[in-house]
């Protein structure tokens, strides 16, 4: 690779890689983590493979991307420019895609994506209502890179920015550029980025620091995975301006131990921005010198916080201090540094190209420009949505995510990860921004949000986040570590129906004690999910208490299954599935459940053909007595 | 005091020296070790703690700290199965059970013959296919209670 020594070099290799790649079609296949689980590696292969068997070669382009958004439908393949989108593409399709659509340009239909409202097929990826109302300006570079390649990054403009802030701005015109664009970090706290830049440029002391925060452990948030597997230059990009901007040549990438590819894709954009001169002495020809250090994470949520985080780059146990001094001042090894999130990172290439003003454009008043959110849980359509900020709840959970499968009823949306809040059905026309949701008592977190339907208990949901918080509280401040486990021992006695008159305010006591008194975030926001749950859900906290009922049927000890003797056709499914053996009857002999043995794993509901739909669950207290012995006997 | 330590791993000086000695790579070299050898041996701790000059007491903080550490030996093969919220309300907790059931051990445990262990993890961000389960680093989506019986056979008779 040539060295770039100054951005004439880059623009010219820029012209080079577009005239090279000029009017060939091009092949985008998912493969990311996600795609991976079923098998997007050797679709990528059979596009390859087949290609050269077809005489193609040099003719189109495989691209092996990260995530486009639509996990759910992976592996997809998008022919660009037509923008042709098929979805759940098997090694076994890629011939014809081959011999039909890249070579001639032909639409197979029934690789398409059927709209599940209107069974109508769809051609163009956008068209497609997952897509159609969202606004992909950080996330939507993914589908032209191929993961590995710096050169796909290159020949969308990339690094530009970094040319335009190296030679045509001081650092001071950056930070108040990033200042007027109103960007707020994305990790959670939705802290002014610019401002936290200014911290740290004017604290004494040197050197500096910048680090890149991928230590995304929320469970049910993955955009940062997304961004640091499919476009892991944006984040070095956005990093290297952030740096000049500061003052520092240090930079730090601290990445979960559970993102393998994020970590290998990473460090391979590290080596090729060396290799031409992106990254290491003298970049683009300038004076400015800059190298990073990748980390990978060892398995601890509270590593997410900046300065248990910190402690951990020091090789130290992860443990939250008292902030001030904040990192800006008194970071790592005790110098001035900069902590931002990777989509933080990853969106100040677009500020600085695109201007402010354009930035400022979206969203809301005190919160700018678009957020990727991941939308899972119970839901048609889940994958990475991104929106302008101020999109409805209901938007989001509707629109894009096609609502909720199975007929199910719409219970209740969890935003921002285990310290976030749940929100139920009649707010759902809030405009999503960090101070909305505050004021309903969730937060914007890292963007994740989760859908519950129907069958969820909503205490149980606070038992689960409760019990996760505990597993993941340092255990360095008292009111966090003994409140949160209290908190869970009474949740696990009101779930298992042992509930006390006054628990629920007991709750709310020490929930209270736990936010106001905790050391670092995560103690602080840990009883949301409780309070949030107890705000909008009480009554299903007090049915569990009063009536030992759960109107969900999902807590385990105060339901019951039941197979309904005149809907069993005796088919014996249920009997030889059963794990704990629990199930009795015969051929012709209508099953019952061993209440008594029963574990109540569900298996029976499962397999129990739909066309019987003879086990329902129920009240524990309400199951009828069995039938006598001949009157089980089915004849026909 | 001095450990004294029955025999030196080469293996664990080839990391060490990697990091140049550096102190604050404590973390990173545990966690290249434990990938190495899939859990931290006494001995290994100790060899770490002379040849980087840090104290013992505190690599073992470390080391259990740290989910991604194990002070026992771990099994030939590792399932994991995803407890993340997605994954969570999608039914994890039954493909746990089915885990459980198909391995005979429990969550944190490792067979007898040391062929298998199991563990859980909060989320490993690929919550659109949920619920999931990772067998020696390949992703499973929904594996139906036979899909698993097979991936876990096909794991028994692996050379």
């Amino acid at each position: 690779m040539p060295r770039l020594n100054s951005a004439a070099d880059l623009e010219k290799l820029r012209q080079q890689i577009l005239d090279r790649d000029d009017g060939k079609r091009v092949v985008s296949v998912t493969n990311g983590t996600d795609g991976r689980t079923r098998h997007s590696e050797v679709v990528v292969q059979a596009f390859v493979s087949e290609i050269k068997k077809q005489g193609l070669a040099g003719k189109l382009i495989v691209k092996s991307t990260g995530c486009h958004g639509f996990c759910e439908q992976e592996p997809t393949a998008l022919i660009l420019p037509e923008e042709i989108c098929y979805v759940g593409v098997k090694p076994e399709d890629v011939p014809e895609i081959v011999s039909q659509t890249l070579a001639k340009g032909k639409v197979i239909e029934r690789l398409l994506y059927e709209d599940p409202v209107s069974g109508q097929k769809i051609t163009r990826e956008s068209e497609i209502p997952f897509y159609k109302s969202q606004n992909q300006t950080v996330l939507g570079n993914n589908r032209f890179l191929d993961m590995k390649k710096i050169d796909d990054y290159i020949a969308l403009g990339g690094y530009s920015a970094l040319a335009k802030v190296l030679f045509e701005m001081t650092p001071g015109q950056v930070i108040e550029e990033v200042k007027r664009s109103g960007l707020r970090g994305r990790g959670g706290a939705g802290f002014p980025t610019g401002m936290k830049w200014e911290f740290c440029r004017n604290a004494p002391g040197e050197p500096k620091y910048v680090i890149v925060n991928c230590d995304e452990g929320d469970p049910g948030a993955y955009m940062d995975r997304s961004l640091m597997e499919g476009n892991p230059h944006s984040v070095l990009e956005g990093l290297l301006m952030g740096a000049y901007a500061i003052g520092t040549h240090d930079g730090y990438i601290y990445v979960r131990a559970e993102y393998p590819l994020a970590v290998e894709n990473v460090d391979i954009a590290i080596r090729q921005a060396e290799e031409y001169g992106l990254l290491g002495q003298n970049i683009l020809g300038s004076s400015f010198n800059f190298k990073i250090n990748v980390q990978r994470g060892a398995g601890a949520f509270v590593c997410g916080e900046e300065t248990a985080l910190i402690a951990s780059l020091e090789g130290r146990i992860g443990e939250p201090r008292q902030r001030p001094p904040f990192p800006a001042t008194s970071g790592l090894w005790g110098k001035p540094t900069n902590i931002n999130n990777v989509e933080t990172w990853a969106t100040v290439p677009l500020i600085i190209n695109r201007g402010s003003k354009w930035f400022k454009s979206l969203g809301t008043e005190r919160s700018k420009g678009t957020k990727i959110f991941s939308l899972v849980g119970k839901l048609k359509n889940t994958g990475l949505v991104e929106a302008p900020m101020g999109m409805t709840l209901g938007d989001i959970v509707f629109n894009i995510g096609g609502g909720i499968p199975d007929g199910k009823k719409f219970k209740a949306v969890q935003t921002g990860g285990p310290s976030g809040g749940v929100i139920p059905e009649r707010l759902l026309n809030t405009p999503v921004d960090y101070e909305e949701l505050s004021k309903l008592g969730a937060i914007m977190g890292s963007g994740g949000m989760i859908v519950m339907d129907e069958d969820t208990c909503l205490v149980d949901v606070a038992r689960y986040f409760i019990n996760f918080l505990a597993g993941e509280s340092c255990g360095k401040c008292v009111p966090c570590r003994e409140g949160i486990y209290q908190m869970l021992k009474i949740l696990n006695r009101i779930c298992e129906g042992n509930g006390r008159e006054g628990d629920i305010e007991l709750l709310e006591e020490i929930g209270e004690t736990v936010r106001d008194f905790s050391l670092c975030a995560l103690g602080r926001t840990a009883p949301n999910p409780v309070l949030s749950t107890i705000r909008y859900f009480r009554d299903e906290y007090e049915a569990h208490i009063r009536d030992k009922r759960c109107p969900a049927l999902a807590c385990k000890e105060l339901i019951a299954y039941y197979i309904e003797p005149d809907k069993c056709q005796a088919c014996l499914i249920c009997l030889r599935n059963c794990p704990a053996e629990a199930i009795t009857g015969d051929k012709k002999i209508v099953h019952v459940i061993d209440q008594e043995k029963c574990t109540k794993c569900g298996t029976c509901l499962e397999v129990c053909p739909p066309r019987f739909g003879a086990v329902t669950k129920l009240d524990r207290a309400k199951v009828p007595e069995p039938v006598r012995q001949e009157a089980a006997v089915i004849r026909k | 005091m001095v450990q004294e330590l029955a025999e030196v791993d080469k293996e664990i000086d080839k990391i060490v020296g990697k990091y140049q000695g550096d102190r604050s790579a404590l973390i990173q070299v545990l966690l290249e070790i434990q990938r190495q050898n899939r859990w931290l041996s006494k001995d290994a701790l100790k060899q770490v703690s002379q040849s980087l000059g840090v104290a013992l007491t505190q690599i073992y903080h470390i080391a259990t700290f740290y989910k991604a550490f194990s002070l026992t030996p771990r099994g030939r093969h590792s399932v994991t199965v995803c407890l993340g919220t997605a994954c969570q309300v999608r039914g994890a907790p039954r493909l746990l059970d089915k885990a459980t059931e198909t391995l005979k051990i429990k969550e944190g445990e490792t067979s007898a013959d040391m062929q298998f262990s199991l563990d859980t993890v909060r989320c490993l961000g690929c919550c659109a296919i949920g619920p999931v389960m990772v067998v020696d680093g390949e992703y499973y989506g929904k594996p139906s209670g036979k899909e698993i019986d097979q991936i876990i056979s096909a794991k028994e008779i692996e050379p």
